[in-house]
């Protein structure tokens, strides 16, 4: 390599710096329009959450309401958008409490090696060795069905998988020679985990962090449905689907949609944490092999 | 002479992610007859690989070939399907890599990788393809030619691995063979034979290959004819006397310039007079799990003077600094820094212990933050150690950068936006940032270009003399420690085995190991490696191979003066004669080499 080096090119426009392919641009706008929702639901929302709109039970779609009614006549509409709030907030304080946990624990281990690592190891494997829904299933059981103990169990159960993610980074990056240079100036551990391995392991972490959400969705419509999550009469989609599985009998719609709603959030949420790898293990790729 | 591979005129272009296509490669031709060694000389990126890709009708992902006609046995390979040209690729021209352990697969034993490329082909069955290997190894000096087949590529040294794949190239009897650093990563006393295998193999053959190096001392030894090249643009090309004796293009001088002559051969730094030591290593062991890598070295690094630790890999020199610097705490031994001695390990050493001893690494890319801006990576130390802050900070980051030779404004840059030779200014200035007494520089030079190493040198020396500040140089590289280092350290299997002032230990007489280290590193001068290669001396350091913690002398296995029952069981102690030199040998002062 010569002395001299030229500088990056500034890109042209944010959208062309984020170099979008067609599917990461239609995931991203399902989910923005879901977003959208969740945050000015009680204006849009024609009707309130709980409120019965209709004698009619199971009405068909534009009969009592723009997607009909549920199992008690309530407007399956509003109870989507309303839904839609509880679901996202959920799977975000599960997914946020797992990485907590997870990626704390995770390089902790990393760094301090020797029994820590090791117990810390054994144990977070001795949770994976459960199925993860018999082991919410045991701790809700215990503890009653609160929405704290269903967060904290998810968040939980979740943060294994988060652990082994980020204890391998911390593995990976605590030897290179940026932090020996580091741990040789005398740096003590916080400022090695904090300055020097957490930038370098943003990406993916990220990339984690939006699996996980996707996963902790589904964890929490199943457990709703299991009846061990959301309680009525507050929405949610995983309980929706409980709450209207039986109209499915009556040629009703009303447990057809949330599902639906469901896959369109963890499909498009999947679409782009694929793309945001890509870009990641692109970028590393090509320019690697510009040397 | 008829060609093998004609190239005309050939552009290459590659692409960073996203952007668009610059070129690599702006037009070269050239020609390699039958039987002709053609090297290709220059900087890294000067697109000397990607030539020699190219000659496979092959580039890199990210990269494309523009234009041009390659034409390899009276054929333009690039009018050729996909297909056709696969067919082509290790049965008329084969390639091999700079690495060979990163080539071969773990997994799989050796035998069945080295023909796995004629049986593609076709060129026979299993049977008679493995007696043909084996005969290949014969040729390739190989030791157990017989049995290697067998055995996993994790069980041979680095330089078997080297003839191995040489021996996979050439398994399918190519027309052209391309050889692609092949020695670059081997310890200069490995690259004797493997150099020698591979000139044999290619006159034996009679095959036509390129070479691939930036070493102007290896081409010496190889090549019929050299092309200089620059940033993709042919500079000069000529056969090997004329470019090594007569070169005509101002930037081939400037390559010539930057060879440094032979460790004997340099000027040597007088030895200063005697200071007090910064560093004072007694008696250290040191290792790594159940497996020990030094034992019982003791060194000093005199105030404002350079020691050079000199050996092969795996001979412990990283580890030496890893244990100075605290990072791998020593075993048994005493350590002190600056006349207090200091705690094994970096945790419990205080900052001002610290602060005197800076660790400067080899790979100058990893050692740098990819996320911080040179900045932070300079201000940290200056705050770490000297509770600078704001504007002081920002200015003395500053006038770091300018002691190291770059403008001020890097500051505001990231690391990837500096080239090789730059990151490394930028560790040095790190290490400077805490104002120490002493830096231990690992093979600071290693990874980069002659020229731009030659420049870092030059920066240390300036260093050295405005700050008065000592290295530990620890380098493979013996010119560069000869010309440089006021003493030296030579290491072997992890214990010292000879120790002196520069001048003592490059002149007679010499510890065995150190007069096999010092014919070892090439010379510019053809038939160099004919002379040196069939000494009784080459001949017994190829036979064995390094044994970490043996019993008795370590170098007993591969020494020509092994004096039976006594350098296999007692290990020698440090001797002193004369001149300040010590040497580890159980031979009598006179009876040491003396050439």
């Amino acid at each position: 390599m010569s002395d001299a080096t030229e500088l990056p090119t500034p890109r042209a426009s944010i959208f062309a710096g984020l170099r979008l392919t067609w599917t990461a641009a239609i995931a991203g706008s399902v989910l923005l329009f879901w977003l959208i929702l969740a945050l000015f639901g009680p204006w849009i929302a024609p009707h309130g959450e709980a409120e019965i709109i209709s004698g009619t039970t199971f009405a068909p779609i534009g009969e009592g309401g723009l997607l009909g009614t549920d199992k008690l006549g309530r407007d399956v509409f509003s109870r989507l958008i309303y839904g839609v709030r509880t679901t996202l907030l959920l799977a975000l304080i599960t997914t946020v409490i797992s990485f907590a946990f997870g990626v704390t624990l995770g390089f902790a281990a990393a760094i301090l090696k020797g029994w820590f690592d090791i117990v810390v190891s054994r144990i977070v494997e001795a949770f994976m060795a459960f199925p993860s829904t018999l082991l919410a299933l045991v701790v809700i059981g215990a503890f009653g069905t609160s929405i704290t103990v269903l967060v904290l169990t998810v968040g939980l159960v979740l943060s294994t998988s988060v652990f082994r993610v980020s204890r391998a980074l911390g593995y990976d990056i605590g030897v290179m020679d940026f932090v020996e240079a580091a741990r040789a100036r005398g740096e003590g551990t916080w400022w090695i985990l904090t300055r020097e391995i957490l930038p370098n392991s943003m990406a993916p972490l990220i990339a984690e962090f939006g699996l996980r959400f996707t996963f902790s969705i589904l964890f929490l419509s199943g457990l709703s449905f299991l009846g061990l999550g959301v309680q009525e009469p507050a929405a949610d989609w995983g309980l929706m689907v409980q709450e209207n599985v039986g109209g499915l009998f009556l040629g009703s719609s009303a447990a057809l949609i949330p599902a639906a709603c469901i896959a369109s959030l963890t499909v498009s949420m999947n679409l782009l944490v694929d793309w945001f790898q890509q870009r990641q293990q692109g970028e590393t790729v090509l320019e690697k092999i510009d040397q | 002479m008829s060609d093998i591979l004609t190239i005309k005129n050939l552009r290459v272009e590659g692409r960073p992610p996203g952007g668009a296509y610059v070129p690599i490669v702006k037009g070269v031709s050239l020609n390699v007859a039958k039987g002709e060694v053609l090297a290709l000389i220059g900087e890294s990126g000067s697109g000397k690989s990607t030539i020699s890709l190219a000659s496979m009708g092959f580039a890199r992902p990210g990269c494309r070939i523009a234009g041009g006609e390659i034409w390899l046995n009276g054929r333009d390979i690039m009018k050729l399907s996909p297909h056709e040209r696969h067919a082509l690729r290790g049965d008329e021209v084969s390639y091999v890599a700079q690495s060979a352990a990163a080539s071969f697969n773990p997994a799989l034993r050796i035998g069945k990788q080295v023909i796995e490329a004629p049986l593609w082909h076709g060129a026979g069955d299993a049977a008679t393809l493995t007696a043909a290997a084996v005969d290949l190894y014969r040729k390739l000096d190989l030791p157990n030619p017989d049995t290697v087949d067998e055995k996993f590529p994790h069980q041979v040294s680095g330089g078997q691995l080297q003839r191995l794949m040489a021996a996979m190239a050439m398994s399918c009897g190519p027309d052209l063979l391309i050889l692609d650093e092949p020695t670059t990563a081997l310890d200069v006393t490995t690259q004797i034979e493997v150099l020698k295998a591979f000139k044999d193999l290619i006159r034996d053959q009679g095959t036509a290959a390129i070479y691939v190096t930036h070493d102007l001392a290896v081409v010496a030894q190889v090549a019929d004819r050299i092309l200089v090249l620059k940033n993709g643009e042919m500079v000069e090309k000529g056969p090997t006397a004329q470019i090594l004796h007569d070169p005509q293009h101002e930037y081939t001088r400037t390559l010539m310039d930057a060879v440094r002559p032979a460790p004997h051969l340099v000027d040597h730094v007088d030895a200063s007079a005697a200071q007090a030591p910064v560093i004072s290593a007694r008696n250290i062991t040191a290792g790594y799990g159940a497996l020990t890598i030094l034992s019982d070295v003791s060194v000093d690094v005199p105030a404002a003077s350079v020691v050079g630790v000199i050996g092969e890999s795996g001979c412990g020199k990283s580890t030496l600094a890893r244990v100075v610097a605290g990072l791998t705490p020593l075993r048994e031994g005493e350590l002190m820094l600056d006349g207090k001695v200091a705690a094994p390990s970096v945790k419990d050493r205080p900052r001002d212990t610290l602060k005197d001893c800076q660790i400067v690494f080899q790979m100058a890319d990893t050692a740098l933050n990819p996320r911080q801006r040179i900045g932070d990576i300079l201000g940290r130390p200056l705050e770490f150690y000297q509770g600078l802050k704001g504007r002081a900070r920002a200015d003395k980051v500053g006038d770091l950068l300018e002691q190291v030779d770059l403008p001020r404004s890097f500051a505001s840059r990231f690391p990837g936006e500096l080239s090789g030779g730059q990151k490394q200014r930028i560790n040095l200035a790190r290490a400077l940032a805490a104002d120490p007494k002493v830096i231990l520089c690992d093979e600071v030079t290693s990874a980069l270009d002659t020229v731009v190493a030659a420049g870092v040198i030059e920066l240390l020396k300036s260093l050295k003399d405005k700050l008065g500040v000592a290295y530990m140089f620890i380098s493979h590289d013996l010119s560069t420690v000869a010309s440089f280092a006021d003493e030296v350290v030579v290491l072997y299997a992890g214990r010292v085995v000879e120790k002196g002032p520069s001048k003592g230990v490059f002149s007679p007489p010499f510890h065995p190991y150190t007069r096999l280290l010092l014919s070892s590193v090439p010379e510019m001068r053809q038939g160099w490696l004919e002379g040196v290669a069939d000494t009784g001396e080459a001949k017994a350091a190829s036979a064995g191979s390094v044994i970490i913690g043996a019993k008795g002398c370590p170098f007993a296995n591969r020494c020509t003066h092994v004096i039976a029952g006594t350098c296999d069981s007692i290990t020698p102690p440090l001797r002193d004669l004369p001149g300040g030199l010590s040497v580890a040998c159980h031979l009598d002062a006179d009876a040491l080499p003396r050439t």
